[in-house]
């Protein structure tokens, strides 16, 4: 009896620490894989799972974690096994109007074939969700999965591909522009348990194709949730991507992901990232432009309230001569809520005639407040134009009375003018369906 | 309509407003003069509702109610309009975008209902017509770039469509070539009836050629130290203020 008691409480107490849930997690489905343990795609996993052994969670002691504490998230247990009652008659509380395109269901991480709708023609755009992939077209993930993806030094990416098991596999071939766009639903269904997700996305845009691609993570329920997103984006030469990332998670949410970009020469790569809501958010877009004459646009927006915490990390990756990257983020803070933005710029000795610029500006409406910039330059090539700019201040009085001297209330006013602040991000978004979707939540965010 | 009584006020506790006294009757047209710094711009603020000017004494009446009592948006609300000096840009608000959602808040407090985007679009047309302003520009985020001369129309044009029962213009006049001046002008005088009322604050005698007051007054150091018929503006013009600085000092 005594003994039982102990025994459970004892695995209780294990599996509240979440390094270990994973690693016994990984053991078990690693031995239900059966065969596939000896291919190249699990190999890469046993390899990031050992990283991850070694590295374990980042401490706020790490540089790139000083601000984003995630020692709540690794003292909690959470449920892997993805069972979930998700279904249409959920989803339709979730809903996006006018969703039109390829749109795809992740609930807990896992594909969902029935809401799904792929409409573009297999010529123009193939999609497999990861599993059948590593099946169907195990080339293709031998030659771009994890090979850009730092899972050698980065805890959460090591993770992540150490449980790379679902997600999306997307490849554009030469030559085609996918007409409609591609919409990746990730919903996380947390309304019984704490539930953990880790999807893996590749998408490979051949040479001279364009695809638009959202990914819109959203979290339902009032339990934790923990997701841990890698996507890698090749953007083959002179090909055209555009790349959204929408969030609109819980309180208790914690999101941490990764988009990794690889750019080859003439390419042209667009991010826009909006958080929405989420407790604890931690984006991490790194861009390497890998050839000659590339553009990559970065945009962000951010609103955290309450005790929301969203932590913007980018990187570009000067690596090659003549290329342009622009950056703009911008966030508006209320409450007790905590932002930051590290943007780092590479220029390599190599790369001259490079073209960097890159702004984040920030309103904070409360004393109680932070946002934290950091941007980081580290140029080693004299042939550059590079800049970089932080501003963080109030909303303008000046202007706030100048719009109730016409009439309109001072909240209405502050609203207007907070909106004003988002427009020239909003309007990079050129899905219609998602940046409506966006324009309404954004307008609700503003109005609380 | 509008009485101002012993009007003190300030900022960052200097005294600006040193007792203004004021009576404007619907149907009047006023004009303030006076050199730069006299507190012109501060008694425009105030009566708009300005809140980091701090009101130390005296009341301001409008229509029977306690103006400084209320927010800006209240006495927009109950008519008061202001033609900023320095008209603020507000970049990603349009113009239009800006007075409809100005225009529906003022008709909502009045209890009266929405104009829908087709009834507002034609009364900005019409307005726009009567003041010369171009549609690109009320297109346009709120004065972002604007020219002098199409910020202070863009002030008058906002006039025409909210339509004011008090209207202070402050230097709407002031880097306006003469084409733009008359324009503005007539832009006002279209507006003037028995039922509302004027105030032109200006520097300059040339605007009262073309929008005629009933009175002139000159405010120096925060008080009205003269006031009179609008051939007061025309000696202003021709005297310059020294002869008044002199005899406020003889007085004092
Ligand atoms: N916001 C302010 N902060 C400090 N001083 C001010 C402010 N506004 C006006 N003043 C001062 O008040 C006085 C009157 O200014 P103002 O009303 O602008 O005069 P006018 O419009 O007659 O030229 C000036 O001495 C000016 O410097
Ligand atoms: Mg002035």
């Amino acid at each position: 009896m005594v003994d039982n008691f102990t025994k459970t409480l004892m695995s209780n107490t294990l599996n509240n620490d979440l390094k270990e849930q994973l690693v016994a997690n990984f053991q078990a489905t690693e031995g239900r894989l059966n065969g596939e343990t000896k291919s190249a795609v699990h190999q890469t996993r046993r390899a990031a799972m050992q990283n991850f052994e070694t590295l374990g969670f980042p401490t706020i002691k790490h540089e790139e974690w000083k601000y984003s504490n995630v020692s709540n998230l690794v003292k909690q247990a959470f449920d892997f096994s993805v069972k979930t009652e998700f279904g249409e008659n959920e989803l339709a509380t979730l809903s996006i109007p006018n969703l039109e395109g390829n749109v795809l269901y992740f609930i807990n991480g896992i594909y969902n074939p029935e809401l799904s709708n792929i409409v573009s023609p297999e010529s123009q755009l193939q999609i497999l969700n990861f599993g059948k992939a590593v099946k169907e077209n195990p080339t293709l993930l031998e030659t771009y999965f994890a090979q850009y993806a730092n899972y050698q030094n980065e805890a959460f990416t090591a993770l992540n591909t150490a449980f790379a098991h679902d997600g999306v596999v997307i490849n554009v071939p030469a030559g085609k522009v996918v007409e409609q766009p591609i919409i990746l639903r990730f919903i996380t269904d947390a309304r019984s348990i704490n539930v953990a997700s880790q999807p893996r996305n590749l998408v490979v845009v051949g040479k001279n194709a364009e695809v638009k691609i959202a990914e819109a993570f959203r979290t339902m329920g009032e339990n934790g949730a923990f997701t841990n997103t890698v996507t890698e984006i090749v953007v083959e030469e002179n090909a055209n991507v555009q790349y959204y990332k929408v969030q609109n998670d819980t309180e208790k949410s914690y999101h941490i992901g990764t988009t990794q970009v690889c750019q080859k020469q003439n390419s042209h790569f667009y991010a826009v990232t909006v958080t929405i809501n989420g407790g604890f958010v931690r984006n991490n877009l790194n861009i390497v432009l890998d050839g000659q004459n590339c553009e990559a646009f970065m945009y962000g927006l951010y609103f955290p309230n309450g005790k929301q915490h969203v932590d913007n990390h980018t990187l570009v990756d000067h690596a090659q001569p003549n290329s342009y990257s622009n950056e703009l983020y911008k966030g508006i803070l209320k409450d007790k809520s905590t932002g930051v933005f590290n943007g780092k710029i590479f220029v390599r000795d190599g790369a001259s005639k490079t073209n960097a610029y890159q702004s984040c500006r920030n309103v904070v409406l409360s004393d109680e407040a932070t946002m934290n910039t950091k941007p980081q330059l580290e140029i080693y090539n004299d042939d550059v134009k590079c800049s970089h700019g932080t501003t963080t201040g109030k909303l303008n009085d000046e202007a706030l009375f100048y719009m109730r001297s016409r009439g309109i209330p001072k909240a209405e006013a502050q609203t207007l003018l907070m909106y004003a602040f988002c427009e020239d991000v909003i309007s990079q978004i050129k899905i219609d369906s998602i940046k409506e979707y966006l324009e309404g939540l954004i307008a609700e965010k503003l109005a609380q | 309509m509008l009485t101002i009584t012993d009007l003190q006020a300030s900022v960052d506790d200097k005294a600006i407003l040193k007792g203004i006294n004021l009576e404007i009757k619907a149907g009047e047209v006023h004009a303030i003069m006076g050199p730069n710094g006299s507190g012109k711009s501060t008694l425009a603020s105030v009566l708009a509702g300005r809140e980091e000017y701090e009101v130390t004494g005296g009341s301001v009446d409008f229509d029977g109610e306690d103006l400084l009592e209320m927010s800006p948006e209240e006495r927009a609300a109950v008519g008061i309009f202001l033609a900023f000096q320095y008209p603020v840009e507000i970049p990603g608000v349009t113009t239009i975008n800006f007075l409809k959602t100005a225009l529906n808040e003022i008709r909502k407090s009045r209890g009266e209902e929405p104009l829908d985007a087709a009834q507002f679009l034609k009364l900005m047309r019409e307005k726009a017509k009567l003041v010369n302003i171009d549609d690109s520009l009320l297109k346009r985020s709120l004065n972002e770039g604007f020219s002098g001369g199409e910020k202070k129309r863009n002030e008058i044009f906002q006039m025409a469509m909210l339509e004011p029962k008090l209207a202070i213009l402050d230097e709407t006049d002031s880097g306006l070539d003469i084409d733009a001046l008359r324009i503005v002008a007539e832009g006002v005088n279209k507006l003037r009836s028995p039922e509302n009322a004027v105030i032109v604050v200006t520097h300059y005698q040339r605007l009262l050629d073309y929008i005629v007051p009933d009175y002139v007054h000159v405010l120096y150091k925060g008080r009205i130290v003269k006031s009179g018929p609008k051939e007061l503006a025309l000696e202003l013009e021709e005297k310059g203020y020294d002869w008044i600085k002199a005899e406020v000092a003889a007085t004092m």
